[in-house]
């Protein structure tokens, strides 16, 4: 570290490391940095890590109605994990991420190679991206709403289809099922994959894929080889993103499959509701190291602090 | 944002079928997203004795009247105040801190590590568990949940990683020769920072800001349990959804989406009005 920093030192500036006020005081430049980061990180332990000690412990308490009490117990995770209801939330939310999560690198990998590759002008790309981007300034429940007059019975769609002759009578599977919240899911999130691979990609030194080309590799060899190895942080960042978000979300699942699906953030919620602090708290723990095991193991593949922080 | 990429080469004279199939599926995918939100769109401009669906029964602005009207279940103006002051405030906080941050990150130091996983930590987890959270500290505490204390750092979880992430990204393309450069001149660190980097970085710096304030102004999942009392206005829409059919809720759609349609086209052209004047100020300057 200090054989690195005394190597380039005038070029980063530290010849003369900052001073305060008070000119006597040298600051590292560790100390610099902790200071530049210092107010973010105080937030983010106060907010975030603070609070998940505090359901990690309010976990293990006893409750009744009235009230919970401090306690050590492992009812609660015993109650969660024995209850057949836990693992069929567990399975269609896994189910329904898995499936989101093939959709939206589907589209968003090919959108950003249309958008890096064969998108010319930069203009018209910034554009494009634009196009993109702008539906993500809307908030998440005005576009989920979006869908119902959409796809209800008497909606855009079926009206569509009807008056093309498609169909005879409108469909009923549209609104308020598993496909109504995927395509809502798709629609929200896309861009999630998108914006990092599209990222990606357009770091990837073009005479790679020329050379790639002159040494006789087809298309299909050039993604395989070249684009998808070179733009795998791009493609892991996106996974995490929607993954999280499906896992995250309630109100999606609650609004467009009509309250037949669940989903765990959805079941905690009414757990909340109804006061019930240390069994939603066990959900929670639950729900939070499932989640960090699945980031976790994306980003053994990736290590995309490395690509983030040059 | 992509700014260049690499072009492939055009093999031959025509584009290749690719382009024509990449094309299309982008074309469908922009209808795909457009498309319901268009509806909502239209349909907040439906006669009074129009409803949820088509077709239209005349044009009308009474559902955008509907709005304001007093004695309504959701008090759409005030709620819109208070989101707007919140986000005013966030995103004030999120430029101090997350640039403060990208700029300390940039040399590694040490426990930079669990700054960096925090900051994704934070991002992951499902934002109604971070306000849970929150919220049950608050309890213990013997506080009030209110909106400028619990519901502004639950917020402000969500928006400081993201600042974070997107001022690594703005930090990435500095290049660090114009800090040596003032270096070099005998700039002090202060001068260094107030007179090079701050206004070399404005235009991403100003895009976090936006971006923030976006982002807390739509926020719901972290501020449903930490808000107290008053409601911002992502919290009254969602109350009303459950209550009330009406093209009430696309009128507010299509003004809510105005509202950050004013917000990113003001961060827009003041970036490219920044870029234009540095382009032609400086020409050999990126």
């Amino acid at each position: 570290m200090s054989g690195q920093h005394s190597l380039h030192a005038p070029f980063l500036g530290f010849s003369r490391w900052p001073r305060l006020a008070f000119p006597n005081i040298r600051l590292t430049p560790a100390m610099v940095s902790w200071l530049q980061v210092g107010p973010l990180a105080l937030v983010l332990i106060a907010l975030v890590a603070l609070p998940a000690f505090l359901f990690l412990a309010v976990s293990f308490f006893d409750y009744d109605r009235t009230g919970i009490y401090p306690a050590f117990m492992l009812d609660n995770y015993a109650d969660l994990l024995t209850t057949p209801a836990t693992l069929r939330v567990y399975v269609s939310s896994l189910k329904l991420a898995g499936i989101v999560w093939a959709i939206t690198l589907f589209l968003g990998f090919n959108i950003a190679w249309f958008l890096v590759f064969h998108v010319r002008n930069g203009m018209v790309r910034t554009v494009f991206f634009l196009a993109c981007a702008i539906p993500f300034w809307t908030s998440g429940i005005i576009r989920t709403i979006a869908w119902i007059p959409f796809l209800g019975r008497n909606g855009a769609f079926n009206q569509a289809l009807m008056s093309l002759g498609l169909t005879s009578q409108p469909l009923e599977f549209l609104l308020f099922s598993d496909f109504a919240v995927i395509i809502t899911y798709v629609h929200l999130f896309t861009l999630l994959m998108v914006g990092p691979i599209a990222n990606s990609m357009a770091k990837i030194d073009p005479a790679l894929i020329e050379a790639a080309i002159d040494a006789g590799a087809s298309r299909f060899k050039v993604m395989t080889n070249v684009v998808i190895p070179l733009s795998k942080t791009g493609i892991a960042l996106g996974s995490i993103l929607v993954f999280t978000q499906v896992m995250g979300d309630y109100f999606v699942v609650r609004q467009m499959s009509g309250g037949q699906s669940a989903s765990i953030v959805s079941m905690l919620s009414t757990e909340i509701q109804a006061m019930q602090y240390p069994p939603a708290s066990a959900n929670a723990m639950v729900l939070v190291v499932f989640v960090a095991v699945m980031v976790g193991c994306m980003m053994r593949i990736v290590d995309i602090r490395k690509e983030l922080v040059k | 944002m992509i700014v260049g990429g690499p072009q492939v080469r055009p093999i031959g004279e025509g584009r290749p079928w690719t382009f024509y199939a990449l094309g299309g599926l982008f074309g469908a995918y922009l209808l795909f997203l457009y498309g319901p939100m268009a509806v909502i769109y239209v349909l907040s401009f439906q006669g009074e004795n129009g409803g949820v669906t088509f077709p239209m029964v005349g044009v009308s602005t009474v559902w955008f009247q509907d709005i304001v009207k007093p004695g309504q279940m959701a008090n759409i103006p005030v709620s819109f105040g208070r989101s707007i002051g919140l986000a005013a405030l966030v995103a004030c906080i999120t430029v101090v801190f997350a640039v403060a941050a990208g700029l300390g990150f940039r040399r590694r130091f040490p426990g930079s590590g669990v700054v960096f996983y925090m900051a994704v930590a934070s991002l992951v987890m499902p934002g109604l568990l971070v306000g849970f959270g929150i919220g049950l500290g608050f309890q213990f505490l013997g506080l009030q949940t209110s909106l400028f204390t619990s519901a502004l750092g639950a917020q402000l979880t969500w928006t400081l990683p993201f600042g974070l992430f997107a001022m690594f990204a703005v930090v990435n393309r500095f290049n660090r020769a114009w800090e040596e450069a003032a270096t070099d001149l005998g700039a002090s660190a202060w001068q260094r920072l107030r007179f090079v980097t701050l206004p070399i970085l404005l235009p991403g710096i100003l895009g976090v800001g936006m971006g923030a304030l976006t982002l807390s102004y739509d926020e719901y999942a972290r501020t449903t349990l930490t808000i107290g009392p008053l409601n911002t206005l992502p919290l009254e829409i969602y109350a009303l959804i459950s209550s009330a059919t009406s093209p009430t809720l696309f009128a507010i759609g299509t003004l809510t989406t105005g509202v950050s349609f004013a917000i990113l086209a003001t961060t827009l052209v003041l970036v490219f009005r920044m870029q234009r004047r540095r382009s032609l100020a400086l020409p050999e300057m990126s």
